[in-house]
């Protein structure tokens, strides 16, 4: 067996993964920013303090994380709740009207549901977990809805024929071969709110937007650049992540 | 747009009963305006019934009845028919009672009195607009139809507001004293998304052609492309600032030609990034999806390369590359509200400004000609696309 | 083993299947026969339950089918439909496992199951149990299809114009394994098709339908011998009965064990079209006849098969 010690092998895949790489770096920049306070200092002289201290990056990357999180969690299970109403029975009837709602929703940008929410709800968490929720509801509904409409028909019908119940027929053979879209769909969601997240900053939300807003508007350079590196990195990683659970999705459907 | 379903049509339309139902009970059950007695404090909804003249408030009562109705009859073409042009009536009634209300509210309750649209408002005129739309897709009406009804409410609305019967909405208070920045904030959010977009398209389209002759480039190419659009907007607008301002410190002269680092300029910049990707994509998926047959029987007939791109290509092409364009747009205008951030401009000023001053009307003056802007641009090019796929496939 | 009595299916005034009644014997292959629209797809799905009858009583193995709850009374019976529907996400061996999983039988015993089926439609079973449905041909799918149907030794198979949609050269091969898998399992067979050369080919009985209602239950040569009908006529071509029939009767049924012939014998057990086909290359109007060891036992003559 070539490259010896399995475990060194395993490393050594690793290594040669983006993920590795890019996880290391943001966890650095998670925890190691204040480090590179020297250079900070020299490229922007007259900004006290050079780095961001109001609240530590690994706090805010939690507070984001955990509004992205969240949010998704609940656009998925309505969404994808959604989908399925639509794509049988007596909800059938409504799935041209879902489809222009989520025609239209999506042409509104994500910031405006934001804005919107603020004089509804007031500042904070709550009109930014609502506008992530709706805003991140659109592609998971089109996408899981595109989902289950892949799935054969007569697929569906030798399963029934043979007696799956239709809970059975549901879960090991609907769901699965409608995974890949419904992923697709989350996938969408969660990078487009990691990035409408960062703007609850504006209105009071603290997200790795914050030291970015603080920046921008205290003229403060450094906090810009310091925030945008982990929000930045955050994203990549993420969509990373997604890009691995796909494949392995779509190697466990085709062999 | 989807095809419509015909549930079982004999026993009633499901849709237009759900619509029809949500917009009687958010009439009865929400406020219709509010009227608050500042521009600071907040407002008290006011139901339909307190603030609308008789007249006015049953034409509304009637076709609200009539739309309901219509939900529980046996379908059919006149009925759909019957229930668009209802349907429109009543939105346009709508527009007009808000815009009366208003007017009476504010004669009583003196000019610093803030009146403002209500939940009532908003969910009648979303739930008659998709009845309008749900009566459209069953009788399969062709863009024709669908432009001239859409042109016709908006004219109405228009005519409305130049006659002034909305001057005394809070909304149209906040646009006459912001009126010439209105103006200058939306030229300047244009510019933002046009320049980006052509910028897009000048860099971007003649890529994606090249991307489907060249198998090595394309890993690399749509590898960035992606990376760019994962990064939240705000950020790479930040990331942007840092070097261009280093720059502008720089090279003095540049400062001339308006490269800052606050500013338009990074926003542009940043804004033709994020439109590259969807250009690229879709221009390659149109090109790459024009069949290779049909190109075979060009080259056979005598064509270049070139004129086969485009007499061949290009036509065949067009239905995804104007798909792409509406996305692409759609997006560059929801994103141009986030450049106001870093001083470029755009209507997200009056957003991010009500934001800071807790004013909601400030907010929709920057949200709602946004919202639109983004509707329209969709349903454009939607129709446009509609009516050249029917030219070619008649 | 079906019992169906009086059954009728009706969309609001439209009959799809008007008071049909049949039986189906244990053992046999029932044919329902007819033209696109006439109501055997449906009549199928009635039997297990895809379609719930609007009048009219099913028995399967003597109990009303109402009584059973539908899964169960699905894993019950086998079921191939024409677009064969495997599970793409799982391969062969899940796909042709899924009944007997559900039927909570031991691994061991399904996986035994698996590598018997697998053998019986002559597919190597350590090369194909791994493989996935997108990765089979046509063919073999269709197969691995009936293989599905009839993992859990159902006492019934259900089939829906399953070789409709396969190339003539794999249907034939086809027909011909489900002949020989019949024989073998004397699994009871309800078999739709509108293809009258598949029916008398496969059949021990057939139903021709029309309209929603059974026109004529019979065997092939009674069939071909006396139609019913004018509709039954067409049906088969009127111009086609007689060669028809030569399909259907064997050489065995015209053997003249007096007489001797020159060249290849004949199988006993052949069609006698074969006999006119193989009198018409060698130009001659008598063939010799073998029987399955290969010993002559007589001959057949051009005249016999004029009859």
């Amino acid at each position: 067996m070539t490259g010896g010690h399995p475990g060194l092998r395993a490393a050594r895949g690793a290594l040669g993964s983006a993920i590795f790489w890019v996880g290391l770096l943001f966890a650095a920049s998670l925890f190691l920013l204040p480090t590179l306070r020297p250079l900070f200092e020299w490229a922007f002289p007259g900004v006290e303090p050079a780095v961001y201290n109001r609240t530590t990056f690994l706090a805010l990357w939690l507070s984001h994380a955990g509004l992205v999180l969240v949010s998704s969690l609940v656009s998925a299970l309505v969404g994808i709740g959604f989908a399925l109403f639509v794509t049988r029975g007596a909800g059938r009837e409504f799935r041209a009207a879902v489809d222009s709602v989520a025609g239209i929703g999506q042409t509104f940008p994500p910031t405006t549901v934001l804005a919107v929410a603020v004089p509804i709800v007031g500042f904070g968490v709550t009109p930014t977990l609502i506008a992530l929720m709706l805003y991140g509801l659109l592609p998971i509904v089109e996408n899981a809805i595109a989902g289950f409409e892949s799935v054969s028909a007569s697929v569906l019908e030798a399963g029934a024929g043979m007696g799956l119940s239709p809970l059975q027929l549901f879960w090991r053979v609907e769901l699965p071969l409608a995974a890949p879209l419904i992923l697709t769909g989350i996938r969408t969601s969660v990078i487009v709110n990691i990035g409408t997240a960062t703007i609850g900053s504006t209105v009071g939300a603290v997200t790795l937007g914050t030291p970015i807003i603080s920046g921008l508007v205290g003229e403060k350079m450094p906090y810009v650049i310091q925030g945008t590196i982990v929000v930045g990195l955050f994203a990549i990683l993420t969509d990373l992540v997604f890009d691995r659970l796909d494949q392995a999705l779509r190697s466990r459907r085709n062999g | 747009m989807t095809e419509a379903v015909a549930a079982n049509p004999a026993r009633g339309n499901r849709v237009l009963l759900v619509l029809a139902g949500l917009g009687w009970l958010g009439m009865i059950g929400a406020g219709f305006v509010s009227l608050a007695p500042n521009r600071l404090m907040s407002g008290r909804p006011l139901s339909l019934w307190m603030v609308t003249d008789w007249p006015t408030l049953a034409g509304i009562t009637v076709l609200g009845a009539a739309l309901l109705a219509a939900a529980f009859r046996p379908q059919g073409k006149a009925l759909h028919r019957a229930t668009a042009l209802i349907a429109a009536l009543l939105l346009l009634l709508i527009f007009f009672a808000a815009g009366r209300a208003a007017e009476a509210l504010s004669a009583a309750a003196g000019p610093v009195a803030r009146i403002s649209l209500g939940t009532a408002f908003w969910l009648t005129i979303s739930c008659t607009s998709l009845a309008i739309v749900d009566s459209f897709q069953r009788l399969k009406a062709g863009p024709v139809l669908r432009i001239g009804t859409a042109l016709a409410v908006c004219a109405s609305v228009a005519v409305m507001a130049a006659g002034g019967v909305f001057d005394a909405l809070s909304i149209m208070v906040e646009y006459r004293s912001h009126q010439t920045s209105f103006a200058h904030e939306l030229a300047r959010h244009g510019v933002l998304v046009l320049g980006s977009v052509g910028a897009g398209l000048a860099i971007g389209v003649p890529l994606g052609i090249k991307l489907t002759s060249s198998l090595r480039l394309r890993g690399p190419v749509f590898g960035t492309l992606n990376l760019l659009q994962t990064v939240p907007s705000v950020a790479l607008f930040g990331l942007l600032i840092a070097p261009l301002s280093l720059l502008a410190a720089a090279v003095p002269a540049l400062k001339a030609f308006g490269v800052e680092g606050i500013g338009a300029t990074p926003a542009l910049i940043a804004l033709t990034c994020y439109a590259l990707l969807p250009i690229v994509r879709y221009t390659y998926s149109a090109f790459s999806g024009v069949d290779p047959v049909v190109i075979e029987a060009g080259l056979g007939v005598g064509f270049t390369r070139g004129q086969i791109l485009w007499r061949v290509s290009l036509p065949l092409a067009t239905p995804v590359l104007l798909a792409g364009l509406r996305i692409v747009l759609i997006q560059s205008i929801g994103l141009a509200v986030v450049a106001a951030l870093i001083g470029a401009g755009g209507l997200g000023t009056f957003v991010f400004q009500g934001i800071g001053q807790d004013a909601v009307d400030l907010v929709l003056l920057g949200t709602l000609p946004t919202i639109f802007l983004a509707l329209a641009t969709d349903f454009t090019l939607k129709s446009v696309t509609s009516i050249l796929q029917q030219r070619m496939a008649p | 083993m079906i019992e169906i009595e009086r059954v009728v299916k009706s969309y609001g005034d439209r009959k799809v299947v008007d008071q049909v009644s049949l039986t189906v014997e244990s053992g046999a292959f029932c044919v329902l026969l007819g033209t696109s629209g006439c109501g055997k797809s449906t009549l199928l799905k009635m039997v297990n339950r895809l379609i719930p009858a609007t009048e009219g009583t099913i028995r399967v193995g003597g109990e009303d089918i109402r009584g059973i709850p539908a899964e169960q009374l699905r894993r019950r019976i086998g079921y191939a439909i024409q677009s064969i529907g495997l599970f793409p996400h799982w391969n062969i061996e899940d796909n042709i496992a899924t009944v007997p999983r559900l039927l909570k039988w031991p691994e061991a015993r399904i996986r035994d199951r698996v590598t018997e089926l697998l053998d019986l439609f002559h597919l190597d079973p350590e090369l194909y149990r791994r493989k996935r449905p997108s990765q089979l041909s046509g063919g073999q799918q269709q197969r691995i299809g009936v293989a599905r149907a009839l993992a859990a030794e159902p006492e019934l198979l259900l089939m829906d114009e399953p070789f409709g949609a396969l190339d003539p050269i794999t249907r034939d091969v086809l027909q011909t394994e489900l002949a020989r898998i019949h024989k073998a399992t004397g699994t009871t067979i309800l078999f739709v098709t509108h293809d009258i050369d598949e029916a008398l080919r496969l059949a021990d009985r057939i139903a021709i339908m029309d309209s929603g209602r059974l026109v004529q239950h019979t065997t092939p040569i009674d069939l071909l011998e006396h139609p019913a009908n004018d509709f039954v006529r067409d049906f088969i071509g009127r111009s086609e009965i007689s060669l028809k029939l030569l399909s259907v009767r064997t050489v065995a049924e015209r053997l003249r064990p007096a007489e001797r012939g020159d060249g290849e014998p004949i199988a006993a057990t052949a069609p006698l079209r074969e006999a006119l086909a193989l009198m018409i290359a060698r130009g001659t109007g008598r063939l010799p006849v073998s029987d399955a060891a290969g010993h002559p036992v007589g001959a057949v003559l051009l005249e016999d098969l004029i009859q």
